[in-house]
């Protein structure tokens, strides 16, 4: 196994900045490099500091930020569940936020605000239910962790029956506003909704960090953290709501952006990396790294039409995904 | 020290108690074995020392102090478990594993000290697994796992071990291997209970073993009061002998062939 040495990190923040800076650079208009840092420095003439300081930059920041937090969050969520399959989107969360996003579309909202506040209301009721579900599977005794896994499936299943019935008889501009978003997309940023999410990932993905030391151990089995001095049950419950909060934060602000819970934290092991604090800071900057290349791919590679977001992501997270399950098997 | 007193453990839905009204105690500087047939009671034994099992009445109290009162990292600083199974969906570096066997010690920020760092270098060497640190836990023999793992314990410096069928599947030089360390650490200070089928090697290592059957203590006592074949018959319900190995005279266990009847 590869051994992480100190300055992959180095490396990891340099991809970041650096597919940032071309990210900034390149789409329908083209802005020199040199005309970006000087933008960034607020020089420079006005069409090019207003592409790049409201258009471009809260763009790819946004994007840097989704990729961030579903990527920690994936992390965090192989390690509790002990189970690399698991990504948030399986746990319930992108249905739950799907409903309520289609729900706020089929009601004739379309303020930006209450669209984002339904979907976030729709992901934490849908991971509420999961939870809910895991505990009657259980009988009311102690529930195994991966019971979770189980319940987020079905709560998911369930969400997009529910979004089907909805659309089925919605109209058709109502189909084209829930379609657009069930695809995932950073091209709504702006500066607020950065700092929203900004905010919500430095909040829960500082929770993850602090309580990797945690995970570490869930990983080890309910009974080995038991004899470490952890409640499995509880402390599983809690990564799993926090990871569970950080992507529907993430979905509320782009959307549906798949597999990057699911691939990142791998990418991050291959690096070398086993324990969860570093893991989960890595698995945040390789997601960044991803979804802004992602973004830029789906801006620059059929313009002018721009590509949906998440059918980029899971276009490259799918190939990539059966490629490291035949390297495993 | 470990000391169970009149412990009783239910299960639901289960009609006979797991547990009913064992007492004993495992001292320090000694091993002690508890041994029986399967569903005798020995793992319920250990679920609930950790807080894992419905004690209906008695106790389990280690170092004077009930279970259940301690909390979860207080139990963790005062006995170190080494459970029957254990997952390992993601592999890791050994030195890291065993730095986990830290986790009860860590500050506010979970952040590893010196004191950490001594401990599990210590606790590498006493296990014998300093050459294996670097390695994955994915690389590593059945036997050099179980030391691994055990290592992972005495980094916890908890001055009990319990250990749940270290030996399973392990072939007869790695079971010998683990015998022997786990009976030098109980020469060290520790007090070692030691969850085994091994009624052989148990018979050579322990100090006392502690034989149950269906929830009960059978006998218990040095395994020369033990090993009668008369009892051993009646628990396992299989014909045997007690014979002396012919190394150190310890009592052994011969079952006999009863072929089937058809």
């Amino acid at each position: 196994m590869t051994r992480f040495r100190g300055w992959y990190w180095l490396l990891l923040v340099a991809a970041l900045l650096g597919i940032a800076a071309i990210a900034v650079a390149r789409g329908a208009v083209s802005v020199p490099l040199a005309a970006v840092f000087a933008a960034l420095r607020g020089r420079g003439d006005p069409t090019a500091l207003a592409i790049v300081r409201d258009l471009r930059l809260p763009r790819v920041m946004l994007g840097a930020l989704v990729g961030a937090g579903l990527g920690a969050s994936g992390a965090a969520l192989q390690g509790s569940l002990r189970n690399p399959l698991a990504e948030p989107y399986l746990l319930g969360v992108s249905g739950g936020a799907a409903v309520g996003a289609v729900i706020a579309f089929a009601l004739g909202f379309t303020s930006d605000v209450l669209v984002t506040l339904a979907a976030f209301a729709g992901s934490v009721g849908a991971v509420s239910v999961a939870l809910a579900v895991s505990r009657v599977g259980a009988r009311g005794a102690r529930a195994d962790l991966r019971a979770l896994l189980i319940a987020g499936v079905i709560v998911g299943a369930f969400a997009n029956a529910t979004i089907m019935v909805a659309l089925a008889s919605a109209e058709p501009n109502t189909v084209r506003g829930a379609l657009f978003w069930m695809m995932g997309s950073a091209a709504d940023a702006n500066w607020q909704r950065v700092g929203w999410l900004a905010l919500s990932i430095l909040a829960a993905g500082g929770a993850l960090v602090y309580w990797a030391r945690e995970i570490d151990v869930l990983s080890l089995g309910e009974e080995t953290a038991a004899s470490l001095g952890i409640d499995a049950e509880k402390s599983g419950r809690r990564v799993f709501l926090i990871a569970a909060l950080l992507a529907a934060a993430t979905v509320a602000a782009a959307g549906l952006i798949g597999f990057v819970g699911l691939v990142v934290p791998h990418i991050a092991r291959r690096l070398g990396l086993r324990a969860h604090r570093p893991l989960i800071v890595a698995s945040g900057l390789v997601g960044a790294t991803l979804v802004v290349a992602a973004d830029l791919a789906a801006r620059t590679v059929a313009a002018p039409t721009e590509l949906p977001l998440g059918a980029i992501t899971a276009l490259l997270g799918v190939p990539f995904f059966l490629v490291q399950l035949r390297r495993s098997a | 020290m470990i000391r169970v007193s009149d412990l009783v453990v239910s299960y639901p839905r289960s009609g006979r108690n797991a547990v009913d009204g064992v007492t004993f105690v495992a001292a320090r500087g000694k091993l002690t074995a508890l041994a029986g047939p399967n569903g005798s009671g020995k793992s319920s034994i250990v679920r609930a020392l950790l807080g894992r099992a419905d004690v209906v009445k008695g106790s389990v109290a280690v170092a004077d102090s009930d279970v259940r009162t301690l909390s979860l990292t207080e139990l963790a600083r005062r006995v170190a478990v080494v459970p029957q199974r254990e997952e390992t969906t993601f592999p890791i570096q050994v030195r890291e594993y065993v730095g986990m066997g830290r986790y009860p010690h860590l500050g506010l920020w979970r952040a590893a000290t010196k004191v950490d760092d001594t401990a599990v270098t210590d606790a590498l060497g006493q296990a014998g697994v300093t050459d294996l640190a670097d390695r994955d836990t994915d690389a590593l023999s059945g036997g050099e796992w179980q030391r691994v793992r055990i290592a992972r314990a005495l980094a916890q410096k908890a001055p009990a071990l319990v250990l749940d069928e270290p030996t399973t599947f392990l072939d007869v030089a790695h079971e010998m291997a683990i015998f022997e360390l786990l009976s030098s650490l109980a020469r060290s200070g520790l007090a070692v209970l030691l969850v085994s089928h091994q009624l052989n090697l148990v018979a050579r290592f322990a100090d006392t073993i502690v034989l149950l059957n269906e929830g009960k203590i059978a006998i218990s006592g040095a395994p020369t009061d033990v090993m009668k074949a008369d009892r051993l018959e009646a628990i396992y319900g299989w014909p045997v002998v007690i014979t002396r190995d012919p190394a150190i005279g310890a009592p052994a266990l011969v079952p006999l062939r009863r072929p089937l009847t058809l």
